[in-house]
């Protein structure tokens, strides 16, 4: 549109393409920022609910442009920096976390239509520009010149390096299943929701993408108790808004490619043929999963360092790899939709209860069931063998601790965790 | 030359590939230096994309970027004592520009018989647009027998004997 305006007017058809999809740029990227005033808005809400509190209630109706007074508040604040800080690494560090949020939203598809770029790498890309995020983060820690701030940055390491394991290796199932990385790709092939295919890749991504983004549980980079708060310490006013809003605007990013994933994007009844219906179920599908990171968010008590790591590398990482290769296996086996066979089904001469149930759910999706059936019950079968062994490695776990608390000497008071001989001598026979 | 917006996005990445690259032998404080070695690998990623394999640009950000130059700063923030560099050269400079002097020559005769056409003939690959399916046909190449599987799986050996050795030397001197 503006692209054809500005041939007409005479300019050069390369420069034409650079200044439209500049404007394409913007539009993307203020995007994030304008959702942000009211997401933040939603999120406190339901942040007092959940601790039996009002939440904001005064500037606006039901305090909802709330938001828009903190950023201006937070724009008139003064910027303090340290005497010793690293000044251009330490004003470069907020803007590169920003950025590095902002550029994931350059590949969202918000309906058939609708999308930044629709990159043939396109999950591969968000990837590797969420990565770029943990430079910034250390960045803020080195910058700061403070103890605290570069505790938080050494954990940074720790934490967002090893989980982007986990969550890359569980965002390769959709891809495996849809056969593409490109974002838009992976919403076509999802005649049934990927969360019926592979739900352990959901339930896994989910997790791994948590912690991924910093929010407790698994707040670690900004842990109160411990390190007063975390990497940013050292910020204020507007430098330290940008962290903040980095943080809301990757969580909601998260939301929504977990429903691009796993939750069929923009699918739903309708969408292909009027694409802002599209927006709107990508948006009721990404806030619900929002809802459920908040919940567990303000529902659930911080891990400790030392156990976030076990869980990541004894636990989600040797897990995710034998899922990548049991699922491997498992769609040689199970059947491949024949499209093309459904859609000639379609148009046959079915009637009564056949044709309602294709034109409902469309011919597709009916063609997909005995894939995603077939990768349903696996995933099932792998549930429960997982838990099997998981329960049998605990099990000789505590008879190992339970071994050790038998050479424990009780000659002292009271003895170990309320243990008394008797207790133990009868464990041991059981045994 | 005609100034196409190819022209001007290439001089942009290469300014930036090669600022970063002096910046990281030029600058004196070693964390700013590994910094700047990302600016320098985030050049090298426009690049990749302005050759039309996005492909290798998100696995350059990916890999150099988020993995090993967070490694490297990672190494430089823990040994606080070497961060600040005494002097800019050291006892083997010279040694190292005269190797780098050579590799300079001998890429610059390659790329000059390969622009004029002489010594070993490239692959034919035809010109203009890439094919839609490159990451597909890519993905393909590396396990087909005819092509790249027996570089990929002696990579990959070569990976796990390095991760099984890093292990064996990190690990604790268990008592006897």
């Amino acid at each position: 549109m503006v692209k054809d305006a500005l041939i007409q007017a005479g300019m050069n058809i390369g420069w034409a393409t650079f200044i439209d999809l500049l404007l394409g740029v913007i539009v993307a990227a203020s995007f994030g920022m304008v959702w942000v005033l009211l997401g933040i808005w939603i999120e406190r809400k339901w942040a007092g609910r959940f601790q039996n509190r009002i939440g904001p209630n005064r500037v606006g109706p039901y305090g909802s442009i709330q938001s828009v007074a903190d950023a201006l508040k937070l724009l008139t604040k003064e910027v303090i920096i340290p005497r010793n800080a690293d000044r251009p690494v330490y004003f470069l560090a907020p803007v590169l976390v920003v950025a590095s949020v902002i550029l994931i939203a350059a590949v969202i598809p918000f309906s058939p239509v609708v999308i930044g770029t629709d990159l043939s790498i396109g999950i591969l890309y968000v990837m590797a520009v969420s990565s770029i995020g943990a430079i910034g983060i250390m960045m803020a820690g080195w910058g700061s010149n403070n103890k605290y701030a570069l505790l938080g940055a050494f954990r940074v390491v720790a934490q967002l390096i090893s989980y982007e394991v986990p969550t890359v290796l569980s965002a390769m199932i959709p891809v495996m299943i849809a056969g593409t990385l490109s974002m838009q790709g992976l919403v076509h092939g999802q005649h049934v929701w990927f969360i019926v295919s592979a739900p352990v890749a959901a339930v896994l991504f989910f997790i791994a993408s948590q912690a991924e983004l910093g929010r407790a549980p698994f707040d670690l980079l900004e842990a109160e108790s411990e390190l007063v708060a975390g990497f940013n310490i050292e910020y204020s006013g507007m430098a330290f808004a940008m962290f903040y809003l980095a943080e809301f605007m990757h969580s909601f990013f998260v939301a929504i490619l977990f429903s691009v994933l796993f939750l069929g994007g923009w699918r739903g009844p309708g969408a292909e043929q009027i694409p802002f219906l599209g927006i709107v179920y990508l948006f009721i599908k990404s806030i619900l999963v929002y809802f459920v990171s908040v919940w567990l968010r303000l529902t659930v008590p911080r891990v400790r360092i030392d156990q976030l790591l076990n869980l990541n590398w004894k636990f989600l990482v040797p897990l995710a790899m034998i899922y990548v290769i049991f699922m491997a296996f498992v769609l040689k086996i199970a059947p491949v939709p024949d499209l093309s066979g459904a859609q000639a089904i379609a148009a046959g001469p079915y009637e009564g209860v056949a044709s309602g149930i294709y034109r409902l759910l469309g011919p597709d999706f009916v063609a997909t069931l005995p894939q995603a059936g077939v990768l349903l019950l696996a995933n099932v079968l792998f549930v429960v063998v997982a838990a099997a062994v998981l329960r049998e490695v605990s099990r000789r776990r505590r008879m190992r601790v339970e071994d050790l608390v038998d050479e424990t000497d009780y000659s002292g008071a009271g003895g170990a965790g309320g243990y008394t001989p008797a207790d133990h001598s009868e464990t041991a026979a059981a045994r | 030359m005609e100034l196409t917006i190819e022209v001007v996005v290439f001089a942009v990445f290469a300014i930036i590939t090669l600022a970063g690259a002096l910046g990281v032998v030029l600058a004196r404080n070693l964390f700013r230096a590994a910094l700047l070695l990302l600016v320098s690998l985030f050049g090298v990623a426009g690049l990749f994309v302005l050759l039309a394999a996005p492909f290798l640009a998100a696995v350059q950000v990916l890999l150099y970027m988020g993995g090993i130059a967070i490694l490297i700063i990672f190494g430089v923030m823990l040994t606080r004592g070497m961060v600040q560099a005494r002097q800019v050269m050291n006892s083997q400079w010279d040694l190292a520009a005269v190797i780098a002097l050579v590799t300079f020559v001998i890429l610059m005769i390659v790329i000059v018989q390969v622009a004029q056409g002489e010594g070993a003939p490239l692959p034919s690959l035809p010109r203009g647009d890439v094919a839609a399916d490159s990451i597909a046909q890519l993905g393909a190449a590396l396990v087909d027998p005819a092509q790249y599987v027996l570089p990929f799986e002696v990579a990959s050996v070569l990976l796990a004997g390095a991760l099984i050795g890093a292990v064996y030397i990190a690990r604790e001197d268990e008592a006897e």
